[in-house]
């Protein structure tokens, strides 16, 4: 197909590219690199090790954040998957609903505003009403902030899906129940799926609320690396992060294949 | 009439805001029929299906389904089925458990399921992809399976919409056959919508043409193409020509007419036309052309002529008024009217019909 | 026979009431809608109830009308009570949305070619590129800010790539008002990239070659033909980035440095070592401000187009 005189092909686009992909990963590679790094500081190389991987499995404290995170992020990814997907089937398949595009907007709140502002304010309100259960407090943020990244590929998948294969299923004698059950859930699943995903990641990533609310206990697994980060960059903390980013990399791939399996479906 | 009819459609309204999609309809379909709702897009005969099927509830009127009220019955308590458009196999299922669905749905036990299951597929010549996914297959194996879906509950009515549309033109014609003899096999009520009047002349035991929301004709197919009772009926189905007429007399289906050729002839038509302006609707094979034609007969000069390999169409000019006419190229050398000549043009009387305009 | 349509029936059953069951729907909005009342439209209105309330004596506020967290960001009230002119905060809020545009502008010019670059690769070495660009989005934004502090930092990669160039060693490129952009771009950059990719896959390459046949050169195609109709991908590439930057609170606190604050670590100091809750409640409700006012633009002309169409 190529031609002397491709006009789509602009010169240098091959170059800048590639330039681009490497400045997209070579931070990571750095810190992947320096976290087989035997010498105690960063910059200074002197010989390969995995001692720095063996001190961060062993580190309670990191542990104990890793634990307080998982806790949160799972409580809070049902929540807020739960939530995303029954305001989605209300605003997309509901039928005569009043304030679908309000209730839309604010569904999708938390992604409009800055999370710094949304913070401070559930800071104010949860010291107002006198909250104290430091994992409480930090489930129902996480819930709120994660239902829009849960909310919106399952109003994708469910927008696309044609209105033909519940009325099919009606159709067929299927109560509504079973019409959710045996055909709008398994069809909508890689949306649904997708959502969650997304939902865990960003509630396991959060700093910014997390650290306004943290209190003695619920310390989680960002804030905890802020903390390392505020001491001073260390091998060790590499480690971690090399651990966190192989983690990261395995979920995400497995999100991504689910999804774009789902979307190759013909519905 | 003795016979119960399957379908009521009994003075039904629907309007979409502030289009009116259904004015007052009414009709009967009766039982074993292969009844069809012909129209343009927009002419309410889908929405009429789905009323139907159950997905849509009419503003005014009812529906009854061999002698039961079911405006109030929802569509998975109706014993009809629908082979949608789309076809709707649900893409995670296998075909067997596509056409499983209904019956699981309906209670039946798993060994009856099973077996009818088999039967179906098999009826559809599809039974050897029982374990394939919809994605699998071609469009015209996928019809076949939304067939055997539907088919397979054995519902009271079968609802078809527009299932030939997405196939392409050999496979349509194939698909016709097997509709019809599907139809016949199983002795169950079709209902079949679709905009294409070749495929609802060529399947129907009798045809609804719906325009503007409201039923144009019932017929079967040679009264829709032979005895339109109005211009809508006689410009969709089928082509035609329209002259405008003065009717001096109308009675008892026939109307004595002045043509714009100067003749008074006396030709068949529908009941509403009376003495006054009308419209004179003669369909271009009727027309003959050449030196000497039979019937009545006027002179045009040919304008265009378009050779279709089995037929030539012509555009002739009589006086101003543009008329299509098209013959059958019977012989090899048939074809002897050139353009820029004049012709004569004839047709019999009971060719061509009168309509008020 | 012919017609039957218009044979008159008994109009049975023709009342206009049809079946209403209950609207389900509106079960399946409760639970939004409560969880965004309470956790986030109920905090912002305190917010906003905060910043106008008096600072309280050991931290926190006490209620009552008060516009001393809205005059703090202009001035400083001396010692006698005399108001006086204090340009830091201007200069924080200034600085807050020249980096956010210049993050935005930074992620626009690299992801145009990329974005067009992508699309023109085969459908599998696409999808390839794409989870690619995606992936880094799925890492941990900490980690890939705290990816450039050691990039830039002492003894870090690129310091002492630049000594190769004669640069001074020991040099460290943390601490800066670049370096905090330098993390923006880098973490902001996959919000522009998959917008304006899933516009310039759209676009029909066709009309390309329809305007190379027209005489146009490539700089005229790019310009009239490519950017003309990949503006939706764009604007939307652009909000991603630009209203998350605007609240932007680790770069500033990780790379900035103490000194180079945005917004959104200016508050973020105020509710914790600051322990200024009325002020840093002003600036929150300005920062929310200035992020509805870019929102409402945005879909006022989006509204327009939609009436124009």
């Amino acid at each position: 197909m190529s031609t002397k005189h491709d006009v789509k092909r602009y010169p240098g686009l091959g170059a800048l590219s590639v330039a681009f992909f490497v400045y997209l990963y070579a931070p990571l590679l750095v810190v992947i690199i320096y976290s087989f790094n035997a010498n105690r500081i960063t910059g200074v190389w002197t010989e390969f090790s995995v001692k720095w991987y063996g001190s961060a499995l062993n580190n309670k404290a990191l542990m104990a954040a890793l634990e307080t995170s998982l806790i949160v992020a799972v409580i809070a990814t049902v929540v807020a998957t739960s939530i995303a997907l029954m305001a989605a089937l209300a605003i997309i398949r509901g039928k005569n609903v009043r304030f679908r595009k309000v209730s839309e907007t604010v569904v999708n709140l938390p992604l409009l505003l800055p999370e710094i502002v949304l913070a401070v304010a559930t800071l104010i309100l949860f010291s107002l009403i006198g909250l104290q259960n430091g994992l409480l407090k930090l489930v129902i943020a996480h819930s709120a902030f994660c239902t829009p990244f849960a909310f919106l590929p399952i109003r994708a998948r469910l927008q696309g899906m044609s209105l033909d294969f519940e009325e099919a299923a009606t159709d067929l004698y299927a109560t509504r129940w079973t019409t959710f059950r045996r055909v709008t859930l398994p069809l909508i699943f890689p949306g649904l799926f997708s959502g969650a995903m997304l939902a865990f990641l960003i509630s396991m990533d959060d700093f910014i609320t997390s650290n306004m609310l943290a209190s003695g206990g619920s310390t989680t697994l960002p804030v905890y690396i802020f903390s390392l980060i505020r001491a001073g960059t260390s091998p060790e903390l590499n480690a971690i992060a090399t651990l966190l980013i192989v983690a990261s990399l395995i979920l995400a791939t497995i999100a991504l294949t689910v999804a774009s399996r789902g979307a190759r479906d013909d519905i | 009439m003795s016979q119960q009819n399957a379908v009521e459609v009994i003075d039904v309204s629907k309007n979409f805001g502030v289009f009116q999609a259904l004015r007052s309809v009414s009709f009967d379909i009766q039982e074993n029929e292969f009844f069809t709702m012909l129209g343009p897009s927009g002419c309410g005969k889908t929405t009429l299906l789905r009323m139907m099927a159950g997905f849509e509830t009419p503003d005014t009127g009812s529906l009854r389904l061999q002698d039961r009220d079911i405006v109030d019955i929802p569509p998975h308590k109706r014993r009809v089925n629908t082979v949608f458009q789309s076809y709707a196999l649900f893409p995670h299922m296998s075909l067997e458990q596509n056409v499983a669905f209904g019956l699981e749905n309906l209670g039946w036990d798993k060994a009856r399921i099973k077996a009818r299951v088999g039967e179906m597929l098999e009826r559809v010549h599809m039974d050897q992809f029982a374990k394939r996914k919809p994605a699998q297959l071609s469009g015209g194996q996928r019809q076949r399976v939304a067939l055997a879906r539907a088919l397979a509950p054995e519902p009271q009515v079968l609802l078809l919409d527009e299932p030939l549309s997405a196939l392409d033109l050999k496979l349509r014609q194939a698909m016709r056959d097997e509709l019809r003899s599907l139809q016949r096999d199983t002795g169950i009520t079709f209902v079949f919508v679709t905009h294409d009047q070749e495929e609802a002349l060529d399947m129907s035991d009798r045809i609804a043409v719906l325009g503007s929301g409201e039923v144009q004709q019932i017929g079967t197919p040679s009264q829709i193409y032979e005895e339109p009772v109005n211009r809508f009926v006689a410009d969709f189905v089928g082509e035609t020509n329209f002259f405008d007429v003065d009717v001096l007399e109308a009675n008892d289906n026939k109307a004595k007419v002045r043509t714009p050729f100067g003749q008074v002839i006396e030709i068949p038509a529908p009941v509403d036309v009376s003495r006054g302006k009308a419209t004179l609707s003669i369909r271009p094979e009727k027309l003959n052309l050449g030196d000497q034609v039979q019937g009545i007969d006027f002179t045009a000069e040919v304008r265009h002529k378009h050779y279709l390999g089995g037929y030539t169409h012509y555009v002739l000019d009589a006086g101003g008024t543009e008329i299509r006419a098209s013959r059958r190229n019977a012989s090899r050398e048939g074809d002897t009217i050139s353009v820029g000549s004049q012709v004569h043009v004839g047709f019999v009387q009971n060719s061509a019909r009168v309509l008020a305009s | 026979m012919s017609d039957t349509a218009h044979t008159a029936h008994a109009s049975a059953g023709a009342s206009p009431a049809r079946r209403r069951p209950l609207n389900l729907a509106y079960l399946g909005l409760l639970p939004s809608w409560l969880i965004m009342g309470f956790a986030l439209l109920l905090p912002i209105l305190i917010v906003a109830a905060v910043s106008v309330s008096t600072r309280g004596a050991y931290g926190g506020f006490e209620w009552g009308f008060d516009l001393t967290g809205y005059s703090q960001i202009l001035f400083n009230e001396g010692w006698e009570g005399e108001m006086e002119f204090t340009p830091q905060y201007l200069i924080i809020i200034l600085r807050t949305i020249v980096l956010a545009a210049l993050t935005t502008l930074l992620c626009l010019v690299l992801a145009v070619p990329v974005s067009y670059f992508i699309a023109q690769q085969s459908s599998s070495r696409k999808a390839l590129l794409v989870y690619l660009v995606t992936l880094p989005f799925w890492m941990s934004l900490i980690l890939r800010v705290y990816a450039w502090m050691i990039i830039l930092g002492k003894d870090g990669p690129l310091p002492r790539f630049l000594e190769v160039f004669g640069a001074p060693s020991g040099l460290s490129l943390m601490y800066n008002d670049g370096a905090t952009l330098a993390a923006m771009v880098y973490t902001y950059i996959p919000l522009m990239v998959l917008p304006v990719f899933a516009s310039i896959e759209k676009l029909d390459g066709t009309l390309i070659e329809a305007a190379h046949d027209l005489y146009g050169n490539r700089w005229v195609t790019l310009r009239r033909v490519i950017l003309p109709l990949t503006a939706p991908g764009i604007i939307s590439g652009a909000i991603l980035v630009f209203v998350p930057a605007l609240g932007a609170v680790l770069e500033p606190i990780l790379m900035g440095g103490g000194k180079q604050m945005m917004m959104g670590s200016l508050i973020q100091l105020q509710f914790g070592g600051g322990r200024n809750w009325p002020f840093g409640s002003a600036i929150a409700v300005m920062l929310l401000v200035f992020v509805m006012i870019v929102l409402i633009i945005l879909a006022l002309r989006a509204a327009r187009k939609e009436a124009a169409a």
